[in-house]
């Protein structure tokens, strides 16, 4: 057996694991080397990375291009809000943050997959839905938009999102440094998570699908319940990070549904690469930094100067900046590899 | 061992006008090998297509087992006991031949059993050397050898195969015979083929295709013999 290579079952290897925790460990000690500003930055990093994980795994390993991951990040956000706002406790608003998007996955997603209906109208599908989502968020402003207590005040957003309170304690709410934290931690947890699960039997039919739909079909796997199981898994960890989005800034309104919002979260994909799971966190961070410091450059012209490293990365990075850096590392590798051998041969 | 295994009965298929399948009845008895042949547009990889629903018949019906499968899902259908190569080869091409072979094993076998199918299908196509080569970057033939192992690794009461050795070398399309023959131990087949030297070395029977019918069905000696099956389709390939 040993001769056979390239299987991508099993549990991860132990050099992947030192890695991650290695990478975690750097990042939970952020908080004593910087100040307060850019760990707010990297805290709404890590929480719309996973927005960006969720669509990388979609879309590069099942093979379904997600329009719409802000619908469930939308939702996710204000599901937590009016939760939170109504039972004046906050650990199971989270939890429903998750469990809320996971069904309006389940359902949408259902009637797509199931109805059989092509890859490209599912894309447009998934963007109708937010779109619809958010002129609907929109049109809340009138004092009879309520939900339990809460206004859900339309354009204007909800600015008094509750802080997340700490289950154990009493009353005490995590502050800036906690939602770091937990953001981080969350970011690991996922990551973990979607690794091992895309390493068992699931996640190899996944790639399979994406690969190759109907051949699948006619290894015997019911490609369909694959599918969806996928998307609804991509819209509950969408979900959980609107609500950590909520907590972040104590605030949400109808732009986490908005057509640029979604674009955006293709645009990290995009650059970060969509075969791995790193790739659209790598996207994410270098684009909302670059959008930052760009930004207080007082450049202006923010939008055109990102269309252009859209285009750059799209010419010169194909897979994305990960993947193909992965692939410089292995050409150099062989290189040097093949240099070393001949070296050896001439000194023979 | 004569018992039925599959039977299509009054099949039919319109695409639009055309009936590309004009009523077929076909019956293929337990641990039988069948050739299929047929000039092209007869109507055979649309049959095949219909006994594993990736394409749904307009009329008639299909059994298996004796069981009704004409509205089954094709993934029903696979883990029913067919499998099918289809003539476009039909495999995972972004992924290592192993993996593409353990995917096909693992769909009905736990764990450690679907390994040990892979090593044995990697061993018996003479695939270890490529086991980790991604499938996408392989010669045509040896796509065709991989998802030949796909299909193996099933397990499959019934295999069909649409032109399996399309694009194979001359060495190549005799390991197929051999390996047709083998499977045939454990499986009944259906085989569509052009190589009548082909078909000569391995077929007991032969179906004749011609314009979404049955023509004729007999050996291969005698199917070459009849004058309507050398006018329709024969007339070129038996000079040859």
């Amino acid at each position: 057996m040993a001769e056979i290579r390239g299987s991508r079952g099993g549990l991860p290897e132990r050099r992947w694991w030192l890695a991650v925790a290695v990478v975690l460990i750097a990042a939970l000690a952020l908080p004593n080397l910087v100040g307060e500003y850019p760990l707010l930055q990297l805290s709404v990093v890590a929480i719309l990375s996973l927005v960006s994980m969720s669509e990388g795994f979609l879309w590069g390993f099942v093979g379904i291009l997600s329009f719409g991951q802000t619908a469930f990040f939308g939702l996710g956000g204000y599901t937590y809000t009016v939760a939170a706002l109504n039972f004046d406790q906050t650990t199971l608003p989270l939890l429903a943050a998750i469990v809320l998007p996971a069904l309006l996955a389940l359902v949408i997603g259902y009637f797509m997959i199931y109805g059989r209906i092509g890859d490209l109208y599912l894309s447009v599908i998934t963007l109708v839905v937010t779109l619809i989502l958010e002129k609907a968020m929109r049109a809340t402003s009138g004092s009879q938009y309520v939900i339990g207590s809460v206004r859900l005040n339309g354009q204007n957003g909800i600015p008094t999102v509750p802080s997340l309170a700490i289950p154990w304690s009493h009353g005490q709410t995590l502050d800036l440094t906690g939602v770091f934290y937990l953001s981080v931690v969350c970011l690991a947890i996922v990551y973990v998570a979607l690794r091992l699960l895309l390493q068992s039997r699931t996640g190899r039919v996944f790639v399979a699908i994406r690969e190759n739909d109907q051949r699948a079909q006619l290894l015997g796997y019911d490609s369909r319940v694959y599918k969806l199981l996928a998307f609804v898994i991509a819209g509950a960890v969408a979900g959980f990070a609107g609500a950590l989005y909520g907590v972040w800034g104590n605030f949400v309104s109808p732009d986490m549904f908005s057509l640029s919002q979604s674009a955006q979260i293709l645009i990290w994909v995009i650059v970060g690469g969509r075969t791995t799971l790193v790739g659209p966190i790598v996207g994410c961070a270098l684009i909302e930094y670059l959008t930052t410091a760009l930004g207080t450059a007082a450049v202006g012209q923010v939008t055109v100067i990102m269309g252009l490293i859209l285009m750059f990365a799209v010419v010169f990075f194909r897979r994305g900046v990960i993947p193909s850096l992965g692939d410089g590392a292995r050409l150099l590798w062989r290189h040097i590899q093949s240099r070393g051998a001949r070296g050896a041969n001439v000194s023979q | 061992m004569s018992e039925v295994l599959l039977e299509a009965r009054d099949l039919e298929k319109r695409f639009g006008g055309v009936r590309a399948i004009a009523g077929v009845d076909f019956r293929l008895n337990r641990g039988e090998l069948r050739c299929l042949i047929g000039p092209n547009g007869a109507g055979k990889s649309t049959f095949f297509k219909m006994l594993t629903a990736q394409l749904r018949p307009s009329s008639g019906r299909i059994l298996f087992e004796g069981r009704d499968i004409t509205a089954l899902e094709p993934q029903r259908i696979s883990r029913l006991g067919i499998g099918i190569k289809n003539q476009v080869p039909s495999v995972f091409d972004g992924i290592p031949v192993y993996e593409g072979l353990w995917l096909a094993a693992a769909s009905r076998h736990p764990g450690a059993e679907a390994a040990g199918i892979v090593s044995e299908i990697l061993e018996r196509l003479d695939l270890g050397g490529i086991s980790d080569h991604l499938v996408g970057t392989l010669a045509h033939g040896q796509r065709q050898w991989v998802e030949f192992g796909m299909v193996m690794a099933l397990r499959p009461k019934l295999i069909l195969l649409d032109e399996p050795t399309a694009g194979m070398s001359h060495d190549e399309v005799k390991r197929t015979a051999e390996l047709i023959r083998e499977l045939n131990r454990e499986a009944a087949l259906i085989v569509v083929e052009h190589d009548m030297q082909f078909i000569r070395d391995i077929a007991a029977t032969v179906t004749v295709f011609h314009q979404g019918r049955i023509l004729m069905e007999d050996t291969m000696a005698n199917v070459q013999k009849d004058p309507k099956v050398r006018e329709i389709y024969m007339g070129t390939a038996a000079d040859a």
